[in-house]
């Protein structure tokens, strides 16, 4: 051991500026958390609106109108807000910066990430983003207001989105650093013996997510740069010619194309969603072969689908373009596209359901979260398909059926895999379990409570609701038979967040009170259970581990124990 | 347990971590002009025919050329800064890295004459979408040399240090720099062609 | 690098003037090129030529991707397999909806 280890850190290098991944995995997680739950804030807000139009909003309404009535534009800043803040600045941030910095470096027997400084400017970055977005409620525009797509030539000329832009950079720069520094921890500080075919499902899931991130990003980046261009130096990137608003012509030169930001946009909001999506299978996975007490059904298959998921997702971004005029030959190859991008993730999740046959299931918390994000997610993917197809997207595009899609696929989907993974590494970061009947009163309300807010979207969005109205379609005539569902999905809403109280009060309790553990808490295999709980600070393990197994040896038959740690030499 | 790879080549892959972290960042880079390049062939074909070349015409196409010569020159010291270290003349280094710090310096100064030029000529970037790309593009590739100009000098003057101590990580950190530079330049080649020629 | 290297390196100052020379030369007819009366068409194929060999000898030389280990080479050729898309993807669509009128 060196003298790093036993060097006296200060508050600030320790806590604040540090450059250990542990902590700045740590520091993601529960800034991420913050705005996670800032954003559910939002919706609940936006939830009393379509529930009960034009009603004061009780105890929080005098910070949204003088009579605390929502004010349309307020609806769609809450509305831009809820999207950027769950995805770029919650979801991703937990999914990537806290699960990736903390885990894979532990998952691959390595002592930091391969640049430690960059780390921490990657998390600095996020957090000044961060700050910048939720300033921007507090600037005398108000906060972005063009929807989280930010279409123009709306966002070119609403106010509120150059704060939105200058934001967006700081997150995307922190998404490059972090991804680049996870690529090169995987591949250049593996353990000895970790050879690619012994990695663990999540560590792939990370690299592919994060190559995702490197090659996806850079070109919403320059899309936003174009924005900001035509916000600030009256540019027309993005304004045909002749546009009037309000009855007056705009007085720009014109020339540009709306349909070059949802190039540029979709080019890296497609593949975000398997940003989304990835770590979240790999966590699920981990979880799964853990408390099935088998190795994972077909690693193999689980790997190159992955892979496959991550090229293929950068070729299928214009099916949400289905309704900009373009050619049939171009849907027609999108379409397609997508149809093949399905397959890979039915790939991944018959996998994840054959692990389950014939295994003696522990049922606990992390389980049944994992267990619910199967048929969860299995829910988000298929209602995605009526969405790839360019005829029957004309007719669902744009309606709650969308909202219902992709908020199955990351709510009860990616989310559930997220507090899944909370629930089970906490002993690794802690040295405690989180408590185990407070797990199940977060876990039962929670599955009820998501399908009651989004199941009912498919409904009225089947009947054509359409899904940015400010009053949830009470003008239209055709959504008349489907409005009394906004009551009944708003109150699942709120009552979805009473159930997340357990979880904060696990969180803290489990940190004094919860059970001791050691090492390997659930008898797992991979490396992080080989380090302490919770592991030493910058060097993780107290020797350098050597790999010599597959990652998922579990009830190998005869063997005295059902599970054979990675580490475990091979006799003779 | 200090970080491994920070200087010697992992055997299975052959680099140090820095060089695949570098070259990550360019590629993140290609996609960040690639953008710009797709958004720039974009509105090209939107723009009435010819009207680009026709735009363009105002460029000065001999300070241009000027200006690629200069920047080929900086990625030629630049590469013989790399090759003193390696030849262990550390003077030469300094030399080399001086004369690539004054060239990246005279590339400013000329976008600056040109900039000025245009701008004296009531040309803006909110004139079409021509100068819109143009202002944009180069502006960016200024931004990148001014963001390589700050780490060479740091290299140049104040890092330079490490070499004494740790001379095989310094001549590491000269080649990564190095690439970066040879990549903006790279963009340049790219740039001037379609901004000034065509 | 292993000292045997050192012997080589005066053959690569060698080979950095040639590349040197090679740009400056390629430089001048890009130039001269743009003067030549040519179609659009034909004009923007010769640039994209000149410029595509000039960033070739940097890439290759400069940067060493020629001896390059095969790991940068295989990140690169997928970022290059991206580049195409989003380069040709948009217009391809862009043409496409042309043609609806």
């Amino acid at each position: 051991m060196n003298a790093h280890s036993h060097r006296e850190e200060s508050f600030f290098r320790k806590y604040i500026w540090s450059t250990d991944h542990k902590i700045i995995g740590l520091q993601y997680g529960l800034t991420a958390l913050l705005f996670l739950s800032v954003g559910f804030f939002l919706m609940m807000v936006m939830r009393w609106q379509l529930a009960y139009p034009e009603t004061p909003i009780p105890f929080v309404g005098s910070f949204f109108g003088e009579d605390g009535i929502l004010l349309p534009e307020i609806y769609n800043s809450l509305g831009a807000m809820h999207g950027t803040i769950m995805i770029f600045l919650g979801v991703v941030p937990l999914a990537v910066g806290a699960f990736g910095n903390y885990l894979v470096p532990l998952q691959i027997g390595a002592p930091d990430m391969a640049f430690p400084k960059l780390n921490a400017a990657s998390y600095w970055s996020y957090f000044i983003g961060g700050v910048i977005m939720m300033g921007s409620f507090f600037s005398e525009e108000g906060a972005a207001r063009s929807g989280w797509t930010s279409y123009p030539p709306l966002a070119d000329i609403e106010v509120g989105q150059t704060i939105w832009l200058i934001g967006m950079v700081f997150l995307i720069t922190s998404s490059l650093l972090g991804s680049m520094n996870i690529i090169t921890t995987i591949v250049q500080l593996r353990a000895p013996g970790l050879t690619w075919r012994r990695l663990p499902f999540f560590v792939w899931t990370q690299l592919v997510t994060s190559f995702l991130l490197v090659l996806a990003f850079p070109p919403l980046e320059a899309a936003a740069v174009l924005q900001l261009m035509d916000r600030v130096a009256g540019t027309s990137f993005f304004l045909p010619s002749g546009l009037v608003i309000s009855g007056e012509a705009l007085a720009v030169s014109g020339g540009g194309s709306p349909l070059l930001w949802q190039h540029l946009f979709w080019f890296l909001a497609h593949p975000e969603v398997y940003v989304l999506i990835l770590p979240a299978m790999g966590i699920v996975s981990e979880v799964i072969a853990n408390n099935t007490r088998k190795p994972l059904w077909g690693y193999n298959s689980l790997v190159f689908s992955v892979i496959f998921l991550g090229f293929m997702s950068f070729v299928v971004w214009a099916h949400h373009m289905f309704l900009t005029g373009m050619g049939t030959a171009m849907s027609s190859f999108f379409q397609i596209t997508t149809m093949i991008i399905s397959i890979p993730s039915v790939i991944i999740l018959s996998a994840l359901f054959i692990s389950l046959w014939g295994a003696s299931i522990r049922f606990n918390t992390p389980m049944l979260f994992a267990l619910a994000f199967l048929p969860m997610f299995g829910i988000g993917g298929l209602t995605g398909l009526p969405l790839g197809i360019a005829a029957s997207d004309i007719y669902l595009h744009d309606t709650y059926y969308v909202i219902g899609h992709f908020h199955y696929v990351v709510a009860p989907g990616t989310i559930f895999a997220l507090f899944a993974g909370i629930y089970y590494w906490y002993p690794k970061i802690t040295g405690r379990r989180m408590n185990e009947r407070l797990g199940q009163l977060h876990f039962w309300p929670s599955l009820l409570f998501m399908n009651g807010v989004f199941m009912p979207m498919f409904i009225q969005g089947l009947a054509g609701v359409s899904r940015r109205l400010w009053d949830g379609g009470l003008e239209y005539a055709h959504a008349a038979g489907v409005l009394q569902w906004n009551e009944f999905m708003s109150i699942s809403a709120w009552l979805l967040g009473i159930s997340q109280i357990p979880f904060i009060i696990n969180i803290f309790f489990s940190l004094k009170r919860g059970e001791k553990v050691d090492r390997n808490p659930w008898e797992a295999t991979t490396l992080e259970w080989v380090a302490p709980s919770p592991p030493l600070p910058h060097i993780n393990f107290e020797t350098l581990p050597e790999v010599h197994r597959e990652a998922y040896e579990y009830s190998v038959p005869g063997r005295n124990r059902d599970f054979t740690p990675q580490t475990e030499p091979k006799k003779g | 347990m200090e970080i491994p790879y920070i200087v010697d080549e992992r055997p299975d892959t052959g680099i140090y971590n820095a060089k695949l972290g570098i070259w990550l960042f360019l590629a993140s880079e290609v996609m960040l002009f690639g953008g710009l390049f797709s958004s720039y062939v974009f509105l090209r074909l939107g723009a009435p025919v010819g009207a680009f070349h026709e735009w363009g015409q105002e460029l000065n196409i001999p300070l241009a050329t000027l200006n690629t010569l200069i920047l080929i020159s900086s990625s030629m010291t630049m590469v013989m800064s790399w090759v003193s270290l390696k030849m262990n003349d550390f003077k030469k280094f300094k030399l080399y890295m001086a004369l690539t710090l004054l060239c990246a310096l005279c590339f400013l100064v000329i976008k600056y004459l040109e900039y000025s030029a245009k701008i004296h000529h009531h040309i803006y970037p909110s004139t079409n979408t021509f100068y819109a790309i143009y202002f944009t593009l180069t502006g960016l590739h200024g931004l990148h040399i001014i963001g390589g100009m700050v780490v060479l000098f740091y290299l140049w003057v104040p890092g330079s240090n490490m070499w004494k101590i740790k001379p095989e990580q310094f001549t590491n950190r000269i080649e990564i720099v190095g690439l970066y530079w040879h990549f903006v330049d790279l963009v340049w080649i790219f740039l001037f062609p379609i901004l000034y020629l065509l | 690098m292993s000292s045997g290297d050192d012997v080589d390196i005066q053959s690569h100052i060698k080979v950095y003037m040639m590349v040197f020379a090679s740009l400056a030369v390629l430089t001048i007819v890009t130039v001269s090129a743009s003067y030549l009366d040519l179609t659009s068409g034909e004009a923007i194929f010769l640039a994209l030529v000149i410029a595509s060999i000039k960033g070739s000898l940097v890439a290759c030389f400069f940067m060493h991707l020629i001896s390059e280990k095969a790991l940068i080479t295989w990140v690169l050729m997928l970022t290059a397999g991206f580049f195409f898309i989003l380069m040709f993807l948009p217009m391809a669509s862009f043409i496409d909806q042309a043609q609806i009128g």
